[in-house]
Protein backbone atom coordinates (compact mmCIF):
# COMPACT_ATOMS: atom_id res chain seq x y z
CA UNK A 1 0.00 0.00 0.00
CA UNK A 2 1.50 3.27 -1.07
CA UNK A 3 1.65 6.43 0.99
CA UNK A 4 -0.98 8.09 -1.15
CA UNK A 5 -3.43 5.26 -0.52
CA UNK A 6 -2.79 5.47 3.23
CA UNK A 7 -3.50 9.22 3.10
CA UNK A 8 -6.72 8.57 1.20
CA UNK A 9 -7.99 6.03 3.74
CA UNK A 10 -7.04 8.31 6.64
CA UNK A 11 -8.93 11.26 5.09
CA UNK A 12 -11.95 9.04 4.36
CA UNK A 13 -12.08 7.68 7.91
CA UNK A 14 -11.78 11.22 9.26
CA UNK A 15 -14.59 12.68 7.16
CA UNK A 16 -16.93 9.75 7.66
CA UNK A 17 -16.35 9.72 11.44
CA UNK A 18 -16.91 13.44 11.82
CA UNK A 19 -19.94 13.17 9.51
CA UNK A 20 -21.50 10.53 11.76
CA UNK A 21 -20.79 12.69 14.80
CA UNK A 22 -22.36 15.68 13.02
CA UNK A 23 -25.66 13.88 12.56
CA UNK A 24 -25.75 12.19 15.98
CA UNK A 25 -24.44 14.83 18.41
CA UNK A 26 -27.17 15.98 20.78
CA UNK A 27 -25.64 19.39 21.34
CA UNK A 28 -26.49 21.45 18.25
CA UNK A 29 -23.42 23.67 18.48
CA UNK A 30 -21.14 20.62 18.64
CA UNK A 31 -22.96 19.17 15.64
CA UNK A 32 -22.13 22.33 13.69
CA UNK A 33 -18.46 22.05 14.67
CA UNK A 34 -18.33 18.39 13.62
CA UNK A 35 -19.90 19.41 10.30
CA UNK A 36 -17.08 21.95 9.95
CA UNK A 37 -14.49 19.19 10.41
CA UNK A 38 -16.27 16.98 7.92
CA UNK A 39 -16.27 19.73 5.29
CA UNK A 40 -12.56 20.34 5.89
CA UNK A 41 -12.03 16.61 5.35
CA UNK A 42 -13.88 16.82 2.03
CA UNK A 43 -11.63 19.73 1.03
CA UNK A 44 -8.63 17.55 1.92
CA UNK A 45 -10.06 14.84 -0.33
CA UNK A 46 -10.22 17.38 -3.17
CA UNK A 47 -6.58 18.29 -2.52
CA UNK A 48 -5.75 14.58 -2.64
CA UNK A 49 -7.51 14.33 -6.01
CA UNK A 50 -5.37 17.25 -7.26
CA UNK A 51 -8.23 19.64 -7.90
CA UNK A 52 -6.84 22.50 -5.87
CA UNK A 53 -9.29 25.06 -7.25
CA UNK A 54 -12.35 23.11 -6.11
CA UNK A 55 -10.70 22.52 -2.74
CA UNK A 56 -10.13 26.25 -2.33
CA UNK A 57 -13.72 27.01 -3.33
CA UNK A 58 -14.93 24.37 -0.87
CA UNK A 59 -13.00 25.94 2.00
CA UNK A 60 -14.06 29.48 1.11
CA UNK A 61 -17.75 28.81 0.51
CA UNK A 62 -18.55 25.99 2.93
CA UNK A 63 -16.12 26.41 5.81
CA UNK A 64 -15.94 30.19 5.60
CA UNK A 65 -19.52 30.87 4.59
CA UNK A 66 -22.20 28.28 5.16
CA UNK A 67 -20.99 26.88 8.48
CA UNK A 68 -20.54 30.39 9.86
CA UNK A 69 -24.08 31.21 8.70
CA UNK A 70 -25.38 28.06 10.42
CA UNK A 71 -23.57 28.95 13.65
CA UNK A 72 -25.01 32.47 13.55
CA UNK A 73 -28.50 31.11 13.08
CA UNK A 74 -27.97 28.70 15.99
CA UNK A 75 -27.07 31.67 18.16
CA UNK A 76 -30.10 33.60 16.90
CA UNK A 77 -32.68 30.88 17.31
CA UNK A 78 -31.82 28.88 20.42
CA UNK A 79 -29.57 28.44 23.40
CA UNK A 80 -26.39 26.88 22.08
CA UNK A 81 -25.73 24.91 25.26
CA UNK A 82 -29.12 23.24 25.27
CA UNK A 83 -29.22 19.53 24.58
CA UNK A 84 -31.61 18.35 21.90
CA UNK A 85 -33.90 15.46 22.82
CA UNK A 86 -32.77 12.13 21.46
CA UNK A 87 -34.91 10.72 18.63
CA UNK A 88 -37.23 7.90 19.65
CA UNK A 89 -35.71 4.43 19.46
CA UNK A 90 -38.12 3.22 16.80
CA UNK A 91 -37.26 6.07 14.46
CA UNK A 92 -33.54 5.52 15.01
CA UNK A 93 -33.78 1.81 14.26
CA UNK A 94 -35.73 2.29 11.05
CA UNK A 95 -33.51 5.16 9.88
CA UNK A 96 -30.40 3.03 10.44
CA UNK A 97 -32.03 0.18 8.54
CA UNK A 98 -33.02 2.43 5.64
CA UNK A 99 -29.54 3.97 5.42
CA UNK A 100 -27.81 0.58 5.70
CA UNK A 101 -29.94 -1.06 3.03
CA UNK A 102 -29.56 1.93 0.74
CA UNK A 103 -25.81 1.86 1.20
CA UNK A 104 -25.67 -1.89 0.57
CA UNK A 105 -27.77 -1.66 -2.60
CA UNK A 106 -25.82 1.29 -4.01
CA UNK A 107 -22.47 -0.28 -3.24
CA UNK A 108 -23.59 -3.53 -4.84
CA UNK A 109 -24.42 -1.62 -8.03
CA UNK A 110 -21.08 0.22 -7.91
CA UNK A 111 -19.00 -2.89 -7.35
CA UNK A 112 -20.81 -4.87 -10.05
CA UNK A 113 -20.21 -2.14 -12.60
CA UNK A 114 -16.79 -2.37 -14.22
CA UNK A 115 -15.67 1.17 -14.82
CA UNK A 116 -13.36 1.60 -17.77
CA UNK A 117 -10.57 3.83 -16.64
CA UNK A 118 -9.72 6.87 -18.67
CA UNK A 119 -7.15 6.54 -21.38
CA UNK A 120 -4.30 6.92 -18.92
CA UNK A 121 -3.88 10.61 -19.46
CA UNK A 122 -2.72 12.70 -16.52
CA UNK A 123 -5.44 14.76 -14.89
CA UNK A 124 -4.37 18.38 -14.77
CA UNK A 125 -6.75 21.14 -13.81
CA UNK A 126 -5.28 24.55 -14.51
CA UNK A 127 -7.32 27.44 -13.17
CA UNK A 128 -6.81 29.27 -16.48
CA UNK A 129 -8.42 26.35 -18.34
CA UNK A 130 -11.41 26.45 -15.99
CA UNK A 131 -11.79 30.18 -16.56
CA UNK A 132 -11.43 29.90 -20.33
CA UNK A 133 -14.02 27.16 -20.64
CA UNK A 134 -16.37 28.76 -18.11
CA UNK A 135 -16.61 31.99 -20.09
CA UNK A 136 -16.30 30.64 -23.62
CA UNK A 137 -19.24 30.99 -25.99
CA UNK A 138 -18.29 28.03 -28.17
CA UNK A 139 -19.84 24.59 -28.12
CA UNK A 140 -18.47 23.35 -24.80
CA UNK A 141 -18.55 26.69 -23.04
CA UNK A 142 -20.45 27.32 -19.83
CA UNK A 143 -21.29 31.01 -20.29
CA UNK A 144 -25.08 30.49 -20.23
CA UNK A 145 -25.20 28.49 -16.95
CA UNK A 146 -22.75 30.96 -15.48
CA UNK A 147 -25.07 33.90 -16.21
CA UNK A 148 -28.16 31.99 -15.09
CA UNK A 149 -26.48 31.04 -11.82
CA UNK A 150 -25.40 34.61 -11.21
CA UNK A 151 -28.99 35.81 -11.67
CA UNK A 152 -30.19 33.01 -9.37
CA UNK A 153 -27.73 34.04 -6.68
CA UNK A 154 -28.86 37.66 -6.92
CA UNK A 155 -32.52 36.65 -6.71
CA UNK A 156 -31.78 34.38 -3.73
CA UNK A 157 -29.98 37.13 -1.84
CA UNK A 158 -32.77 39.64 -2.46
CA UNK A 159 -35.30 37.00 -1.42
CA UNK A 160 -33.38 36.31 1.80
CA UNK A 161 -33.46 39.97 2.75
CA UNK A 162 -37.18 40.21 2.02
CA UNK A 163 -38.01 37.04 3.96
CA UNK A 164 -35.93 37.87 7.03
CA UNK A 165 -36.97 41.52 7.13
CA UNK A 166 -39.07 42.51 10.12
CA UNK A 167 -42.57 43.44 9.02
CA UNK A 168 -44.06 46.68 10.25
CA UNK A 169 -46.41 45.99 13.11
CA UNK A 170 -49.10 48.50 12.16
CA UNK A 171 -49.76 47.66 8.53
CA UNK A 172 -48.94 43.95 8.35
CA UNK A 173 -50.67 41.71 10.88
CA UNK A 174 -48.26 39.39 12.65
CA UNK A 175 -49.35 35.75 13.11
CA UNK A 176 -50.23 36.35 16.75
CA UNK A 177 -52.71 39.10 15.81
CA UNK A 178 -54.35 36.89 13.23
CA UNK A 179 -54.67 34.11 15.77
CA UNK A 180 -56.44 36.47 18.12
CA UNK A 181 -58.76 37.63 15.37
CA UNK A 182 -59.73 34.18 14.21
CA UNK B 1 -3.37 7.79 -6.48
CA UNK B 2 -2.87 4.77 -8.68
CA UNK B 3 -3.28 2.45 -5.71
CA UNK B 4 -6.83 3.55 -4.92
CA UNK B 5 -9.52 2.25 -7.28
CA UNK B 6 -12.48 4.41 -8.22
CA UNK B 7 -14.93 2.20 -6.32
CA UNK B 8 -13.36 3.11 -2.97
CA UNK B 9 -13.91 6.82 -3.56
CA UNK B 10 -17.47 6.04 -4.65
CA UNK B 11 -17.94 4.04 -1.45
CA UNK B 12 -16.85 7.03 0.63
CA UNK B 13 -19.26 9.36 -1.16
CA UNK B 14 -22.11 6.84 -0.92
CA UNK B 15 -21.50 6.37 2.80
CA UNK B 16 -21.49 10.14 3.30
CA UNK B 17 -24.77 10.43 1.37
CA UNK B 18 -26.47 7.85 3.57
CA UNK B 19 -25.06 9.43 6.73
CA UNK B 20 -26.78 12.62 5.60
CA UNK B 21 -29.95 10.69 4.87
CA UNK B 22 -29.88 9.15 8.34
CA UNK B 23 -29.54 12.63 9.84
CA UNK B 24 -32.46 13.88 7.75
CA UNK B 25 -34.64 11.03 9.00
CA UNK B 26 -33.81 11.23 12.70
CA UNK B 27 -33.42 14.96 13.32
CA UNK B 28 -36.41 17.18 13.94
CA UNK B 29 -34.55 20.47 14.32
CA UNK B 30 -34.51 22.48 11.10
CA UNK B 31 -30.91 23.65 11.38
CA UNK B 32 -29.59 20.13 11.84
CA UNK B 33 -31.73 18.93 8.93
CA UNK B 34 -30.12 21.66 6.83
CA UNK B 35 -26.70 20.40 7.93
CA UNK B 36 -27.63 16.89 6.78
CA UNK B 37 -28.64 18.26 3.38
CA UNK B 38 -25.24 19.96 3.09
CA UNK B 39 -23.54 16.61 3.74
CA UNK B 40 -25.60 14.98 0.97
CA UNK B 41 -24.77 17.73 -1.53
CA UNK B 42 -21.09 17.37 -0.70
CA UNK B 43 -21.14 13.65 -1.32
CA UNK B 44 -22.54 14.30 -4.80
CA UNK B 45 -19.71 16.76 -5.41
CA UNK B 46 -17.14 14.11 -4.50
CA UNK B 47 -18.77 11.79 -7.03
CA UNK B 48 -18.56 14.37 -9.83
CA UNK B 49 -14.90 15.13 -9.21
CA UNK B 50 -13.95 11.45 -8.88
CA UNK B 51 -15.70 10.48 -12.12
CA UNK B 52 -14.07 13.38 -13.91
CA UNK B 53 -10.63 12.43 -12.62
CA UNK B 54 -10.80 8.69 -13.25
CA UNK B 55 -12.97 8.31 -16.35
CA UNK B 56 -12.53 11.51 -18.36
CA UNK B 57 -9.20 13.06 -17.37
CA UNK B 58 -9.06 15.19 -20.51
CA UNK B 59 -12.32 17.04 -19.83
CA UNK B 60 -13.42 19.48 -17.15
CA UNK B 61 -17.21 19.07 -17.04
CA UNK B 62 -17.32 17.43 -13.60
CA UNK B 63 -15.44 20.39 -12.14
CA UNK B 64 -18.03 22.77 -13.59
CA UNK B 65 -20.91 20.77 -12.18
CA UNK B 66 -19.21 20.81 -8.78
CA UNK B 67 -18.76 24.57 -8.88
CA UNK B 68 -22.39 25.14 -9.88
CA UNK B 69 -23.62 22.80 -7.16
CA UNK B 70 -21.57 24.68 -4.56
CA UNK B 71 -23.04 27.98 -5.76
CA UNK B 72 -26.62 26.73 -5.62
CA UNK B 73 -26.00 25.11 -2.22
CA UNK B 74 -24.85 28.48 -0.89
CA UNK B 75 -28.00 30.19 -2.20
CA UNK B 76 -30.17 27.40 -0.82
CA UNK B 77 -28.57 27.60 2.63
CA UNK B 78 -29.04 31.37 2.76
CA UNK B 79 -32.74 31.15 1.81
CA UNK B 80 -33.32 28.26 4.23
CA UNK B 81 -31.76 30.14 7.13
CA UNK B 82 -33.83 33.24 6.34
CA UNK B 83 -36.98 31.08 6.43
CA UNK B 84 -35.85 29.43 9.69
CA UNK B 85 -35.25 32.78 11.38
CA UNK B 86 -38.63 34.06 10.22
CA UNK B 87 -40.31 30.89 11.49
CA UNK B 88 -38.57 31.24 14.83
CA UNK B 89 -39.91 34.78 15.10
CA UNK B 90 -43.50 33.67 14.64
CA UNK B 91 -43.44 30.28 16.41
CA UNK B 92 -40.58 30.60 18.96
CA UNK B 93 -39.44 27.16 17.81
CA UNK B 94 -37.63 25.62 14.86
CA UNK B 95 -38.85 22.10 15.38
CA UNK B 96 -40.61 20.75 12.29
CA UNK B 97 -43.26 19.13 14.50
CA UNK B 98 -44.34 22.57 15.72
CA UNK B 99 -45.01 24.05 12.28
CA UNK B 100 -48.32 22.35 11.58
CA UNK B 101 -50.46 25.10 10.05
CA UNK B 102 -50.36 23.56 6.57
CA UNK B 103 -50.76 19.99 7.77
CA UNK B 104 -54.08 18.62 6.60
Amino acid sequence: MSASAIIFYAISAFLLGTGILAVTATNIFRAAIWLLFSLVGIAALYFWMQVEFVAAVQIIVYVGGIVILIIFSIFLTQQSGKEMPKPPLQRTIFSVLAAAFGLALTYLLISENGFTDGNGQPFKVAVSDIGMQMLSTTEHGYILPFEVVSMLLLAAMVGCIVIAMKSKQNNLPSPKNTEELS
Amino acid sequence: MTGVPLTHILFVSTALFFIGMYGLFTRRNMITMLMSIELMLNSVNINFVAFNKYLFPDKLDGIFFTIFIITIAAAEAAVAIAIIINLYRSHQSIDVEDATEMKF
